[in-house]
């Protein structure tokens, strides 16, 4: 597999956006998921948005009347490298357990 | 109560002008407006907010940066404003600690933005200093001595952007091992 390691902002930015969400709510719900360990910086999140909608892996969806905040989803693309990244994940924590007898 | 305080960084100095304006702020002074070489403070409870700048990526009033702003005043944080390409945020810290950048690569990436300023500026006097000089040595016009300003502002900002420079590769060197 040749497929490089996401950083672990993107990896819980995808997972977040399963569900359509806003900026703000990335941000919470990247805390939330990661136990309050992952506390994204809204200036490095706005770039990792920029980047994730440049490759397609996510879109964001057309602005509600009222609400001015955007929402992002992510796309079929996006899901692919989520699954390529777990199964990368898998295959670290397999061997780490196997050398290491854990 | 408004206090005004006048204070010069170099702009290689901004983390020193960032913990400066927290300084103020946890002695219950926060920032209100920025100008040149001006600060605005109004009264606030000691530690009640915490103090961010960023060297936007775009010059001026530009619709990317506006867009940039609204993003950011959409998680809490409050624009107090902008002075030439430098924008001032402000968050109030219940709980949390305000920062814009949460990973190495977005700290690297504005540096690079900061440096890439900079070593514009330097060229641009590099060139004007060597150009006026050598005009000085055909023409003898005592006006082209002015060389010698330039290539004194280019010698001065090296050593400012020796300094960023180390500061990136700190940073480069520990992203070889954490992300």
């Amino acid at each position: 597999m040749s497929n490089p390691a996401l950083t672990e902002a993107v990896y819980y930015i995808l997972l977040s956006l399963t569900q359509p969400l806003h900026g703000y709510g990335i941000m919470q719900n990247v805390e939330q998921l990661s136990n309050g360990r992952v506390k994204l910086a809204a200036g490095t999140l706005y770039g990792a948005i920029n980047t994730l909608l440049e490759k397609g892996w996510i879109v964001a969806l057309s602005e509600e009347k009222g609400s001015r905040k955007k929402e992002y989803l992510i796309t079929e693309q996006g899901k692919e490298m989520l699954h390529m990244e777990i199964a990368r994940l898998k295959e670290l924590i397999d061997n780490g357990n196997r050398i290491l007898e854990v | 109560m408004k206090k005004v305080i006048h204070k010069w960084f170099w702009i290689w100095d901004f983390d020193k002008e960032e913990k400066w304006l927290n300084e103020m702020a946890a002695k219950g002074l926060v920032l209100t407006s920025v100008g040149f070489c001006r600060y605005e403070f109004e009264d606030c409870v000691p530690g009640e907010y915490k103090i961010c700048l960023e060297f936007l990526e775009n010059n001026f009033s530009n619709a990317e940066n506006e867009k940039y702003i609204e993003f950011l005043e959409e998680t809490g944080a409050e624009h107090i404003g902008t002075f030439f390409r430098w924008a001032y945020f402000r968050k109030r810290t219940a709980e949390e600690n305000f920062r814009l950048f949460s990973d190495n690569t977005s700290r690297i990436k504005h540096l690079t933005r900061i440096i890439s300023f900079i070593a514009f500026l330097l060229g641009l006097n590099l060139y004007m200093g060597c150009y006026n000089l050598f005009l000085y040595f055909y023409w003898h016009n005592p006006v082209n001595l002015f060389g010698i300003i330039n290539l004194l502002i280019f010698a001065f900002g090296m050593i400012g952007l020796v300094r960023l420079l180390q500061k990136r590769r700190a940073l480069k060197s520990e992203q070889q091992i954490f992300e």
